[in-house]
């Protein structure tokens, strides 16, 4: 039997800011919350942002600096998408909690203990609309005693009403020397090797989301051992190497089918991914500059519509070969509708 | 026993194929808790052979003393109980299901036996507690609604289970799922490396390999490696000693879809069309899976066409599969490619010749 070890704890768990003031990049946020902390009054509140940009983190921290670790228990509920949430539980769990009365605010040592509880919600989009409507009336009879954090990926899936409701917050993406401090950051601590190449890599292919270049980066560190190189950070991640997808595109261009149909072959064979591939190609079509703008709007509206009959589950060769097909008609200027 | 199971190999160390993710594998698993792992690359490419080769590094000799178990499980779904039936294949330290046969109900039996696994733990000579492997086979099959439920359920035991998931693409896999897993893709070997692994076999068995024989057999196994060793194989039991220009027969229903391809290319009539569906009705009933079928049908018909047609027929092909996926009986999708190719080829050939 395999013996079991001290099981080390992913380190987006382990380096996740404890405090507010540590978020990184996002002021405006960070300056009305250390407010709230002075001031111990806070509206509701919604966050939202692409993944990875510290909304979840923050709700935390704030949560953890007000009540402190003896409050924390009775203060806090915390719900995200994997617990079930469908309008039972508005009904029921968050009623019930969102419904205790709580003391009067006494001052705990550091924590100002405000005199109110927090529920956090994650993954709010994911809510159904009926569970978000049940919410409407809760929020404001028990306002109260009781704060909204509701985080979300799209605002656009969060019900109007919710939304006048709360304070908004934009979380941004994190631009790339930012990123880098961090990651550095973190090979220090680890006593990780880390050139200036997998580095600036390692920002680009995790576009802004900092849990997912801090996930590939142990990923690669349990893999290749303490020192990493760009090529171990791109086979981990699964970003398929700039080579090949140039090389599909260099097929199209060339306008021979054969070609085209080896290289999608190949990639086939390579085991990439093809929504990846689709993706990569994407970016490169949208800023090249030798492409007309009408070649480029022929060839994105098949990328659509291929990576939709992806999701629904089409076959990647024939989706692939379809969508190269089609690049190379755009790109060589053939006919799009068949001629007979 | 086939040359497929006999020469697979067995530990880390004796990948033929993929040394440098065998030893990097290697060292994940004996220096340190393993995390889950999340395997993906196409059929034949050494997927499997690698997860049992990890599970013997992980509990020894052990770990291939496996059972055959068709288990039933209870499960309570809200207000009912529902009976699910699932073959495992299960050792003292690992499950392997296949999920996806469980259907729509995979999200119980994913997270029920997750749940025991976590119940009933080994304990080692020293009193500690240990984990136990569950492997999962075909993730990219797994409803939505499972892969959901089951991150959440690989944190909460991971202490207790590890996950080692399996699939042919990781794009069906959703995003959730993959950040917790270490990614391991698995490319299809070359041909070289099927070259050297066919001599390999040749030597151990005593057989004298023509020159350039094992190279055609790699050429034409599409670079996978269990189906060069099963032709190999096949071309042993027809003909030995090999003669340099043997022929390695192909699949015979690949030589069934030749022959549906080029009746096709020679009338395009509804009477022809008749004839064609039995062909395909002969296919489906042999199990040959309809994605397979119209892939193949298309790669047959495209080395017949002109530069021209080939764009279109892809486009329909893709357009076809994809409502085959969407749609319940596969017989009507492929049907509806042949006759639109029939009607695209029979314009061509009247704009062409008159």
């Amino acid at each position: 039997m395999a013996p079991l070890q001290q099981s080390n704890q992913p380190w987006v768990e382990k380096y996740r800011p404890k405090q507010v003031k540590d978020v990184a990049h996002q002021d405006e946020v960070v300056r009305v919350l250390s407010n709230t902390l002075e001031t111990s009054s806070c509206p509701h509140m919604l966050f939202y942002g692409p993944p990875g940009t510290g909304k979840t983190t923050t709700a935390l921290a704030i949560a953890h600096q007000l009540f402190g670790p003896d409050l924390y228990k009775a203060r806090v509920l915390e719900l995200n998408a994997s617990d079930d949430r469908g309008i039972n539980v508005v009904r029921t769990k968050i009623k019930d909690f969102a419904s205790i009365a709580v003391a009067t605010a006494v001052r705990q040592g550091a924590y100002p203990c405000p005199p109110f509880k927090i529920i956090i919600l994650d993954e709010a989009d994911s809510m159904t609309e009926d569970a978000q409507n049940a919410l409407r009336r809760t929020m404001e009879t028990y306002s109260k005693v009781t704060r909204f954090f509701f985080i979300c990926n799209y605002i656009s899936r969060i019900i109007e009403p919710l939304a006048s409701r709360c304070a908004k917050f934009r979380f941004k993406p994190l631009p790339e020397d930012i990123m880098s401090t961090r990651i550095s950051h973190i090979c220090n601590e680890e006593g990780l090797n880390l050139d200036d190449e997998a580095l600036s890599t390692l920002s680009s292919i995790s576009q802004g989301d900092l849990r997912r270049a801090i996930t590939y980066l142990q990923g690669a560190a349990r893999l290749f051992g303490s020192s990493i190189s760009a090529k171990n950070l791109i086979s981990v991640s699964g970003v398929i190497p700039q080579d090949v997808v140039q090389g599909l595109l260099a097929a199209c261009k060339s306008g021979d089918f054969e070609l085209a149909n080896r290289e999608v072959n190949n990639a086939m064979a390579e085991g990439y991914p093809a929504s990846q591939m689709l993706s990569q190609l994407f970016d490169i079509i949208v800023q090249a500059d030798d492409i007309s703008d009408e070649q480029k709007a022929r060839i994105c509206s098949k990328l659509g519509e291929s990576d939709k009959r992806l999701i629904d589950g089409a076959d990647e060769y024939l989706q692939l070969i379809d969508v190269s097909s089609n690049t190379m008609r755009a790109l060589c200027n053939m006919p799009q509708e068949f001629s007979y | 026993m086939l040359w497929v199971d006999k020469y697979r190999p067995k530990t880390l160390d004796k990948m033929m194929v993929h040394e440098d993710i065998a030893l990097n594998l290697k060292k994940l698993v004996t220096e340190q808790d393993c995390p889950h792992l999340l395997f993906y690359g196409p059929t034949g490419s050494g997927k499997k052979t690698l997860i049992m080769a990890v599970l013997r590094q992980m509990f020894g000799a052990s770990a291939e003393k496996v059972k055959v178990e068709n288990k039933v499980w209870k499960v309570n779904a809200g207000s009912r109980t529902i009976d699910l039936e699932l073959t495992t294949l299960s050792s003292n330290n690992h499950v392997e299901i296949n999920p996806s046969d469980a259907g729509f109900q995979d999200r119980y039996v994913v997270q029920e036996i997750i749940k025991e696994m976590a119940k009933n733990r080994p304990v080692d000579a020293r009193g500690k507690k240990g984990y136990k492997v569950l492997v999962l086979n075909e993730v990219d099959k797994l409803s939505r609604e499972a892969q959901h439920s089951l991150r959440r359920t690989m944190e909460k035991y991971s202490a207790s289970c590890r996950l080692i998931l399996c699939c042919n693409s990781s794009s069906k896999v959703t995003e959730a799922v993959r950040s917790r897993c270490l990614n391991i893709r698995i490319n299809s070997p070359t041909e070289e490396q099927i070259v050297r692994v066919l001599e390999f076999i040749g030597k151990k068995e005593g057989l004298q390999l023509p020159p350039g024989f094992a190279t055609r057999i790699a050429v034409q196994s599409n670079r996978s490696l269990r189906r060069a060793i099963l032709s190999f194989e096949t071309c042993q039991v027809q003909q030995y000693p090999f003669t340099s220009n043997q022929a390695i027969p192909p699949m015979d229903w690949e030589q069934y879809i030749t022959e549906i391809a080029s009746d096709i290319m020679q009338e395009q009539s509804a009477k022809r069309l008749f004839l064609v569906r039995g062909k395909f009705y002969e296919l489906l009933i042999n199990c040959i899976p309809p994605v397979i079928i119209l892939k193949r049908l298309l790669s047959e018909l495209l080395k017949k066409l002109d530069a021209e047609l080939k764009h279109e027929v892809c486009h329909w092909a893709a357009y076809y599969e994809h409502r085959m996926c969407l749609g319940q009986k596969a017989i009507f999708h492929i049907e509806a490619f042949v006759a639109k190719f029939m009607s695209i080829y029979k314009a061509f050939l009247i704009a062409t010749f008159g």
